[in-house]
This record gives C-alpha cells, structure tokens and sequence, in this order.
C-alpha cells in the first residue's frame, strides 16, 4: 500500500486488479470508443481546416462595400404613393464614404487582424488578338497579402506591383498564351492602361479564380476605373474565423456600409461544412453513451459481485460517502486509462489513414491535425464519462444495507 | 452499569411496520454486557438472534427502546455517527470469515485503521503484523485471503476485529464452517485475547460447548431472553 494513497483510490485499485479480465476488457471498449472519437475528430477537424484554407485562399474573412443604391418613391401628401410600381435602380461603381478614416478605426479593432482597401472592376485583358474578360483587384500589397497569400500561392515569377506591373492567374495566363515578363494591356469601360508586366503567375486552387482575377497596385487601378482616391471595398481578416458573421454584423451596424462575411458568401459550403460537423457530433455523442453505458454496466455487475466486500467495509467503519468514491474512482480511473490508450490508438490509426490513403498524385488527401487540446479533451471527456457512469452503480453500492450485503 | 460495554433497555424490533404483515421480532430485551465479558449468545435458529446481533453491532436499528454502546447513546446517533462508533467500538467476525479477497491477510487487518485514518502508515501496519504474529499468522501476511485455508482466514478475521483496540467484539458463529480442531483453536485464541487484553467477547452459537467455554450464556427464544447465567441452560 502506497502511503500517499487514500483508502478509497487503494480499494478501487485492487477491486479493479481482481477482477482483471473484467476490467481489461471493459478498458478495451472504452479504448476502441475513444480512438473512433479521436479519429473522426481529428480526421473531421483537418478536413474542415483544409476545405475552409481552400476558401479563403482566396478571398478576405469580411468584405464592406457600400451599400446598394435604392429607388426613393415619390410621394405626395400624407402616405399616399404617386407610383404603383418602383423599377430597381442600376448599381454604379461607387466608393466607401471617408473610407481612410474608417480604415483607421477598423485597424484599432481587437477582432480585426488585417485590413486593406481594395478598387476593384471590370476590364477586358488584351495581348494582341486575344481578349479576355477579367475582374481587376486594385491592392496596396503589403496591406491586402496578409489577407489573401498570393505570394504562397505562386506558380511562375515573384510578386513585385509597381505601378506598370500585373500578376495574373495561371488560366489566364494560359489563355493569353503569356508568361512571366510578358506584357498585356487592360481596358475599362473607360480608360485603357499602358502596357502592364506579368511579374508573377499564382495558382489560388480555384480555376474560376486563376482564370478572371487579376492583380495591380491601388493607384494603377484607381486611374483605370476612374475612381481616383476612391475604394470599392475594405477587406478584412479576423482572429476567428467562424465568428466573420457576428463580426459582420456588428461592422455593418458600426460603419454603415454593407458587410458580408466569408461565410454568407459561401452559405452553401459552410452549410455543409454544418452539416459534417452536425452528423459527425451525433456519432460521436452515441459512442459516448455506448461507452458510458459498457462502464455502468461493468460496475453494476462489480456492485453485485462485492457486495460481501461492501458490507464488511461498511462494518469496519466505512462510510457512504467512502463506499460511493470507491466505485466513482473505479469509473473515473476506467475512463481515464481506456482514454489514455484509445488516444493512442485513434493517433496511430490517423497515421496510418495519413501514410496509405493519399491523392492519386500521392500528396495527401487530408491533412493530418494532431491538436494536443484533442486529446485533453478526449481525457477529460472519458473520465468524466466514467464518473457519470458509475454514479448509478456507486450510489447503490453506498445504499447497500451491510446486513443484507454480508447475509449476501 | 458504569462497566457496561454494551447495554440494551426495552430494544424491539419489528418489520413491515404499520402494514398488515408486520410482526415484531424482538420483544422488549433487557441486557447489559459487562466490560472484559466473554459470553455466549445462544437459542434455536429463528429466535432472532442475528437480529439482535445486528442491532448491538450497529448494523440495524430497533423499532425502540435504547441502545448504548461503550456508554454512549445511539438512540439519537445519525448514519454517519454510527458508522464512526461501530468502527471504534465494535468489531466483528462473521461466520464466512469474510475477508476481503482482494487484500492479503496483512492488509484485511489494516483495513479498520485504514478506513478510520484515510492513508496508510508504519504504525497500522506494525500493529496489524503484531495482532497476526501474536495469533502465529505473521507467515501468512503476504498472502491473499482466499489463499488461506479456513482456520486461517477466521484467525485473520479476529486480528482484523481486534485492530481498532475495540471495546465489544461480536462473533456470529465464528466457529460455526471449522472442523473441530480449527474451532477449538480459533475458540481458545479468543479466549486468550479476552483474558489478555479485557476486550468483551459475545459469540452467537449453536454449540454447546462453545458457550460452555464462555463466562455467560444468554438464552434467547421467540425474541425474549429466558435465561442469562454462568452456565447453558441445556446439556
């Protein structure tokens, strides 16, 4: 007997190590039920940290812009509507009102990481015969690259925007038949640009993207659109990215401008991305309870069989509350070691998942996250789990009347 | 009265009270138990004897009547504060020997002092080794309990009776699953104990030459006392 060890932990020890069999495999149950959270979660939480890098390789977590232009209808006197029928008005290209102030503020903004303005439009990209329509990304590159990465994303050259200088999609890139030091001009509605250099060529992962946007400085693009000193947009980056929409939201309100997260513009695969997340709980949620289940199950079988061992304890002195903590601690320690190994499983399991079963290309198919809170998480869920579970069995092994149990 | 180890007035029991089935087991038991007594519990099966074994032991209640145990009155004890008197003052050896399986002979004789102190320490253990040496078990003490043969394992129940320096120990039929030589040993040990150590002694049995070897014999029939003296009342 370890003397650091209460009675109620040296008890739950020994009933634990008599009843091996018993207890080794109930340790087995709960081990194999932890490694399948364990290897969903993390399987789960990389799959959905890769679909969500992909979408927003590309584009900012919160989008202002300003707000839709609305038809005012004319009235006459009191309420009475001059027009039956109110025709939607054309949305010009406008700018944010103040919009350097408000960069300012948003800069101050503790759920705000980056922000950059942006003057974006329609053009036409021009080499020779070829034409292509493009959407022009007017950006201050230091500002607007902490946002969207294209440096990382590069296929041919490096960025560099000075004025004269363009960095396109590598579709476009295809269709104009260009490379890297080639030159092509822009067209806007009204003014064409002189000839732009190709210093970089970027693969964003997403062929729409690779194919219409198009990268130049601020200024440049200010002068195409005609919108000197004026921004179309503010991008934004925030610190968490699942709370774009609240964030939204409350910019929206703050600033007046229209916000749109990432995740409003994306509805239908962060749904989805809900949805996985939703089902993959649920699976979760009735492992759990098949684990919680095996342990209470374990331990009501352990009550009956003890019930001579409780009984004499409880005429040695032993009180309820020992008796309860005994069979809370045998719950506690089952949960806690079936954790143990089954996060030990679930990580060899994701590895090997990670190592065979790849892209035909052979990069990996999903990334491999092995966060360290997953497995506290699952440590503390399991012991907890266990706890729960022998409450039932616990509390009558404490009810037990020592007459009845010693008489047996 | 002062002496008194264990003292019952007017104890009854009854079960299913206040339902037509009820039936009182127990019918009003006058009885004091001197300290350092050795007696015997004796009378035919159904008479109640384990019942009355269980409420002197604080393992049930009476219906009535008081109950005082080492002076103290348990009338008005509550779960908890009898479970505390009942590990100080009373120690037991059942008829199963009932030790715990999971626990060496050593460790089922910490086992009281571990309960009442919460850790283990040197002290308990040398004073569980001296209770096993002192009954010629000190070679067993390594042993579990289910590795020990009959005799043994009662031996090991009365050091782990004797653990807490009890003031009443209650043995019900502790002879009663030994061949005889193994009864007469365990028997004799606890006579010994008695004599050495003044601590009281009350043995339900069957056997008439068990109680013949106690100081008392109290007589219990249909759940009244006939008879408490120096010898049984039946040969």
């Amino acid at each position: 007997m370890n003397r650091w060890m209460p009675f109620e932990w040296i008890a739950a020890l020994r009933f634990l190590r008599e009843g091996r069999m018993q207890t080794l495999f109930i340790i087995a149950g709960v081990s194999v039920g932890i490694a399948v959270i364990v290897f969903m979660s993390a399987l789960l939480t990389g799959l959905q940290a890769n679909l969500t890098k992909r979408v927003l390789s590309s584009q900012s977590h919160v989008t202002l812009q300003p707000r839709d232009e609305i038809a005012r209808p004319l009235r006459l006197d009191g309420e009475d509507l001059e027009l039956a029928i109110v025709q939607m008005p054309l949305q010009r290209v406008r700018s944010i009102d103040q919009w350097q102030g408000l960069v300012r503020v948003l800069q101050d903004d503790p759920a705000i990481v980056a922000v950059s303005p942006v003057a974006a439009g329609s053009a036409l990209a021009v080499r020779g015969d070829a034409t292509r329509s493009v959407s022009i990304v007017g950006i201050e590159p230091d500002s607007y690259f902490r946002i969207v990465r294209l440096p990382d994303n590069i296929a041919a050259g490096t960025v560099r925007l000075s004025s004269q200088d363009i960095v396109i999609g590598t579709e476009l890139a295809r269709y104009l038949g260009i490379g890297v030091g080639d030159r092509l001009t822009l067209t806007s509605g009204v003014r064409t640009s002189g000839a732009l250099t190709v210093t970089a060529i970027f693969d964003l992962g997403s062929r729409p993207v690779n194919e219409r946007y198009v990268y130049i400085p601020l200024r440049t693009a200010q002068s195409l659109l005609d919108l000197i000193g004026c921004v179309t947009s503010i991008e934004l980056t925030i610190a968490d990215v699942y709370a774009a929409e609240t964030v939204a939201r409350r910019l929206q309100t703050m600033t007046g401008a229209a916000a749109y997260s990432w995740i409003a513009t994306n509805a239908q695969f962060f749904s989805a991305v809900q949805a996985q997340s939703l089902s993959s709980g649920v699976i979760r949620l009735f492992v759990a309870l098949s684990v919680a289940l095996g342990i209470a199950s374990v331990l009501v079988v352990s009550v009956i069989q003890r019930s001579k061992d409780i009984g004499i304890l409880r005429a040695m002195g032993t009180s309820r509350g020992q008796t309860l903590r005994i069979f809370l601690i045998q719950g506690a320690l089952i949960g806690l070691i079936g954790a143990v190994v089954g996060s030990a499983l679930g990580a060899g399991g994701l590895l090997v998942f990670h190592d065979h079963v790849r892209q035909a290309d052979g990069s990996e198919l999903i990334p491999l996250v092995l966060e360290r809170s997953l497995f506290v998480a699952a440590a503390l869920l399991a012991t907890l789990t266990g706890v729960l579970a022998a409450m039932a069995p616990a509390l009558r092994a404490s009810r037990l009347d020592p007459v009845v149990a010693i008489r047996g | 009265m002062a002496d008194d180890v264990l003292r019952l007035e007017q104890v009854r029991k009854s079960y299913n009270v206040g339902r037509p089935t009820e039936s009182e087991i127990l019918h009003g038991i006058d009885l004091a138990l001197g300290r350092g007594e050795f007696a015997a519990l004796i009378g035919p099966s159904g008479s109640g004897k384990s019942t009355l074994l269980n409420i002197m032991g604080l393992l049930d209640r009476p219906t009535s009547g008081r109950l005082f145990v080492d002076g103290q009155d348990t009338s008005a004890l509550d779960d908890r504060a009898l479970t505390r008197l009942r590990g100080r003052s009373i120690g037991f050896v059942f008829q199963h020997h009932l030790l715990i399986t999971a626990f060496t002979a050593l460790e089922n004789v910490m086992m009281p002092m571990l309960v009442e102190r919460g850790f283990p320490d040197d002290a308990m253990k040398e004073r569980a080794l001296e209770l096993l040496t002192g009954l010629g078990l000190e070679q067993w003490q390594h042993h579990l309990a289910n590795a020990l043969s009959g005799g043994q394992q009662q031996r090991v129940a009365v050091a782990r009776a004797l653990a807490m320096k009890p003031a009443l120990v209650l043995a019900d039929e502790p002879t009663g699953n030994l061949d005889t030589k193994s009864a007469e040993g365990v028997f004799e040990m606890m006579r010994e104990v008695n004599r050495k150590s003044g601590t009281s002694f009350l043995i339900v049995t069957h056997s008439l030459e068990i109680a013949r070897g106690c100081d008392r014999t109290i007589e219990l029939v249909d759940g009244q006392i006939v008879a408490s003296g120096t010898a049984p009342t039946a040969a």
